[in-house]
């Protein structure tokens, strides 16, 4: 199993280190909720929700959006330009050192 | 008053196949949603993904499923009460359940089934300081009744169908002016909506404010203005009567958080004997349970709610005995009306 990690800024702004496979076609909210940190993921990783809103704040090379990601920023709140949903960034090697920040959460 | 044997709280995939099982021992049920049609997430969230772990389909759209489950419980009636959600238990005399609706429908049963899913589908609120104290006082989250509006200042912010409708209704000799804030240029919203909308700003009728941002409200007792956050223009402050931001619902476990169920992290705590709870005669079934080893799996609700109704015959005759009948020996039979 290839494991990368990634660096997740939680609301409080403590970093977590996580270990993540990247063999297993996981995505960065399957990891944050695997590691009990606080993502909603409601829709469950279609792009359907907006509950796993964050920020990439690394310069890493990130997939496009695609249309239905773009669509659902517009029902999450404080978005910049840096704002993906985590449930459309899968882990590749590539990825490797990942810095995300959790965007807040909604009411 | 409505009245049935088994109570369904939640109108989604779980709670609807319920009715099947329950049909196959004579037992009748009644649904209660908070949504305007059956369904639950499959209708509201995804009605138009493939999903592939329900077994016998090797891919089933999720709407699809929803009107397949519809059609099986057909022979068996089952009552609907939809776009109410349920608030209030009690006990009566007779040790039945009495739930009431939000808008005051009355269901009576011996036996409750809450297939809640995630929960109530209720507006999503912008996290912004001091909005609360602002709702009904010039911010609202659902527009009822669009006369509130006429001759107002009002603004909308979001960019789906029901921001792009509204603002073009409202635009139209309803308010004294209206502000759609959105945070890009394009629309999540049907695109003859989008062109109009933009048709409108093009007249003056709509002023379209892009790339931008609802990030304060401001007033004394009612709300005056808004602080919008524009991306390359920075603070803005627009001077509104109204401001209605729309994006979109998002599922709260709602009212049922209070009915003295034990409760663990949003979920209703069960046995997994029989999908009970720890108030006799209510379970809970499908997405809104949690137990060891809990999948929240289309696939095992369907299992949760199909034993569960055995329970519930036991509870409602324990003197008859239950013999588990095959549909290949007899097939179905309904209930005439």
């Amino acid at each position: 199993m290839s494991m990368i990690q990634i660096i997740i800024v939680d609301r409080e702004g403590l970093e977590h280190k996580l270990d993540a496979p990247t063999d297993m076609d996981m995505n960065v909210m399957e990891v944050c909720k695997a590691s009990k940190l606080p993502v909603e993921g409601t829709c469950g990783g279609m792009a359907m929700c907006a509950s796993c809103h964050c920020y990439v704040e690394s310069d890493h090379a990130l997939p496009e959006m695609s249309e239905d990601e773009e669509s659902m920023l517009d029902e999450a709140f404080f978005v910049e330009e840096n704002s993906r949903l985590s449930c459309q960034l899968y882990l590749k090697p590539e990825l490797r050192g990942l810095r995300v920040r959790l965007a807040p959460e909604s009411a | 008053m409505i009245e049935t044997d088994i109570l369904i709280i939640g109108a989604g995939p779980c709670g609807l196949f319920t009715v099947f099982e329950a049909g196959l021992l004579k037992l009748r049920c009644h649904l209660i949603d908070s949504l305007p049609e059956p369904g639950g997430q499959c209708a509201e969230i995804y009605p138009k993904k493939p999903i592939f772990d329900i077994p016998a389909f090797p891919e089933i759209l999720a709407g699809e499923l929803v009107e397949n489950l519809m059609r099986q419980i057909e022979p068996f009636k089952p009552g609907f009460t939809l776009g109410e959600s349920a608030v209030t238990i009690e006990k009566d005399q007779e040790n039945k359940f009495v739930i009431t609706t939000n808008k005051g429908t009355k269901h009576r049963a011996p036996i409750v089934a809450i297939a809640g899913g995630l929960g109530v589908f209720s507006p999503r609120k912008p996290p912004i300081q001091e909005l609360s104290r602002f709702e009904d006082k010039g911010v609202e989250y659902i527009i009822k009744d669009p006369e509130m509006y006429r001759g107002r200042d009002v603004v909308i912010s979001g960019g789906g169908d029901s921001a792009l409708d509204w603002a073009i209704f409202l635009s139209e000799g309803v308010a004294n002016t209206v502000t759609l804030v959105h945070r890009r240029k394009g629309f999540k919203g049907h695109p003859d909506s989008a062109q109009k909308v933009l048709d409108l700003a093009e007249k003056g009728k709509i002023r379209f404010v892009a790339d931008a941002e609802v990030i304060g409200v401001n007033g004394s007792e009612f709300l005056e203005s808004l602080t919008v956050k524009h991306k390359e223009d920075g603070l803005m402050e627009i001077a509104t009567d109204h401001w209605v931001p729309l994006f979109g619902l998002t599922p709260k476990l709602g009212p049922i958080a209070d009915w003295g169920l034990e409760i663990e992290k949003n979920a209703i705590k069960v046995n997994t004997l029989d999908y009970s709870t720890n108030i006799s005669g209510i379970y809970a079934i499908g997405d809104v349970n949690t137990y060891p080893g809990k999948l929240k799996l289309i696939l095992c609700g369907f299992h949760e709610g199909t034993l569960m109704v055995q329970s519930a015959f036991k509870r409602l005759y324990p003197d008859k005995n239950l013999v588990l009948k095959y549909t290949t020996v007899n097939g179905i039979t309904g209930f005439d009306e």
